[in-house]
């Protein structure tokens, strides 16, 4: 075999190589949905979603608590990080130059790699530790500071795209440049916007670190934010980890519908993107 | 944001114009305020985890880093075991996950058939998304029942005489949460490298194709040098998230406050210890020793995300005009 010959068959030996790492990197994923459609989907049913827990060691029983607890976690988050991330970003959009956007900028990136386990226990010392006690507020304000620097970031990207020439119409038509970044810029950049929002939403839902010692998670309905709550992911970790087979099964049929929801979410972004581009045209 | 008009102007403006700058005024202070709010929410988040740490930080000092004791009821803590967990299973993490996820993204840009180029990244993006708790209950019934059954007894037969595959195998371990560390970190580093290696111009590839080289080498010697920096950026950024993932290590790595060289034996890292004590724990000096873990932790994180930034921000900035240097 020549010199040429060699190298080519190398090419071509590495290229076969790395179509394998593809396959290889898409069965985990394939594995888990796999499994989790398998093992979780013959537990659902209504009484799955409105009831609670049965005592330990007994079958039946649902996880309605954890899924209202979910929806008013996350809803609080929202409610508390939305607006500071959809701000923080139009500002350092419209003032890309300015140091405060330069800081904020740079911040988020920086909290962004921050650990989420880290960030439970900053909601543990800032307010469980001096209420005396757990409560979902304390997981809201956890998963808000993670939802704070997603969404700045990509309300900033989306806020960019905007043409500038829009902007100026805007102005030459005598729009006060409040008006004119609500009504024109936000406008076409909403999109967008609630993409990300939406992405992030997705993210904060199945996160369970920050909720251990904020929410701590509890065996009832509860709605009073100042009383620990269940939630979905908490409710997976605490029956998977647990002794009884009949938690493993409910464990499984949660997870497949934490992962329903986070994937419906991350559905509905991607329908809002497409929306953006005919928008646009 | 009520603040009054100052009333500075020499001539009196008409009054839609003052309504306007009014408007603007109260519209840039709301914006402002947010924006002021994310430095200042870090900011009270660390000054929160030194305060929490306070009485760790004033008992233990820096030896806190060194000291391998960890025992709640005579009070004595030191979190050497937990560092090096954290360090020893993101580097067996990256082991794996960086050829992966480097070979697909350099298939999927480079020699991938176009039609199943976009679809697979978006399958392999979509891993990211599972939250870390499925990914811990999948571990510990489907991944480690396989892991000690077959894997592990294979790997001692085959490399037994090395001291990191010798021992009692345990299920539960550090090669196991090793193993679905880098299934969870693989997204990320191929979904950062596939976006540096777009970004490298097609007039590099061609200049290597037209001098002779097979496709394999134009990627050796032409492409992969060209992004190199934003691929060794995609790869910090996946050891960050390495670093403080949580819940599926903490189900799986078996919680041992000890280092063995063994791989098949439990250990502990910084983030799992957090997440299994901190609920638990009653005496102030334990909550504080864990706060004190965490402030390592996030300094830690802060560290390596910072320099992985950097790295994908220069070749960003390189790579978009044109690109030949």
């Amino acid at each position: 075999m020549n010199r040429q010959e060699r190298r080519r068959l190398k090419s071509r030996v590495m290229v076969s190589i790395m179509a394998l790492a593809v396959i290889l990197a898409v069965l985990p994923l394939v594995f888990i949905l796999l499994n989790l459609v398998v093992k979780g989907a013959s537990s659902l049913n209504w009484a799955f979603f409105v009831e609670t827990p049965a005592p330990a060691g007994q079958s039946g029983g649902g996880v309605g608590h954890a899924v209202l607890g979910t929806l008013i976690i996350v809803g609080m988050a929202c409610l508390i990080g939305l607006p500071i991330g959809v701000g923080a970003g139009i500002y350092s959009a419209e003032y890309p130059a300015s140091r405060l956007a330069r800081v904020a900028r740079f911040v988020a990136d920086v909290m962004n790699g921050t650990p989420s386990i880290v960030v439970g226990v900053f909601a543990w010392t800032l307010i469980v530790a001096n209420q005396k006690h757990f409560s979902g507020l304390a997981g809201s304000v956890a998963l808000a500071m993670l939802l704070i620097p997603m969404v700045m970031r990509t309300t900033e990207e989306m806020v960019k795209l905007v043409p500038n020439s829009l902007r100026e119409a805007a102005l030459a038509l005598g729009y006060p440049r409040w008006r004119t970044s609500l009504r024109v810029v936000l406008r076409t950049a909403l999109p967008g916007i609630v993409t990300g929002s939406l992405l992030a939403i997705a993210r904060i839902a199945g996160e369970t670190a920050p909720l251990l010692f904020t929410a701590l998670g509890s065996q009832f309905f509860s709605t009073n934010p100042n009383q620990p709550m269940a939630a979905l992911p908490l409710v997976v970790f605490t029956y998977a980890t647990g002794p009884y087979e009949e938690w493993h099964r409910l464990a499984w049929a949660t997870a497949l519908v934490l992962i329903i929801v986070v994937f419906v979410l991350s559905l509905a972004a991607r329908i809002a993107t497409r929306q953006r581009f005919t928008l646009n045209a | 944001m009520a603040e009054s008009l100052g009333g500075e102007a020499l001539v009196s403006p008409p009054p839609s114009l003052i309504r306007a700058s009014y408007g603007d005024r109260v519209f840039k202070g709301l914006l402002t305020l947010a924006a002021v709010g994310v430095p200042l929410l870090l900011g009270l988040l660390f000054v929160e985890l030194v305060s929490g740490s306070r009485l760790a930080i004033e008992r233990f000092g820096f030896g806190f880093i060194t000291h391998s004791t960890w025992n709640p009821v005579t009070e004595e803590f030191g979190a050497f075991p937990l560092i090096v967990g954290t360090l020893l299973s993101s580097f067996l993490a990256l082991l794996m996950a960086v050829p992966l996820s480097l070979g697909v993204a350099i298939y999927l840009t480079e020699f991938a058939p176009m039609p199943v180029r976009k679809p697979a990244a978006f399958l392999i993006e979509l891993l990211a998304a599972i939250p870390s708790v499925v990914y811990g209950l999948w571990g510990i019934f489907v991944l480690i029942p396989i892991l000690r059954q077959t894997v592990f007894p294979f790997l001692q037969t085959v490399l037994g005489f090395l001291p990191f595959f010798r021992g009692t195998i345990y299920g539960p371990s550090m090669l196991s949460a090793s193993i679905i560390l880098a299934i969870m970190v693989m997204p990320y580093i191929m979904s950062v490298s596939r976006e540096v290696l777009l970004a490298v111009p097609s007039s590099q590839r061609e200049a290597a194709l037209a001098l002779g080289a097979t496709r394999w080498e134009a990627v050796t010697s032409a492409i992969v040098p060209y992004a190199r920096s934003g691929i060794i950026g995609a790869i910090i950024l996946g050891l960050g998230r390495a670093l403080g993932e949580t819940m599926a290590v903490t189900m799986l790595i078996g919680n041992r406050h000890a280092i063995s060289a063994s791989l098949f034996a439990p250990s502990y890292t910084m983030a799992a210890a957090i997440a299994n004590e901190f609920a638990e724990a009653v005496a102030d000096i334990h909550l504080s020793a864990l706060a004190y873990v965490s402030l390592v932790l996030f300094g830690v994180t802060v560290l390596v995300n910072a320099g992985a930034r950097l790295l994908i921000w220069r070749v960003t900035q390189r790579g978009m005009p044109g690109g030949a240097t």
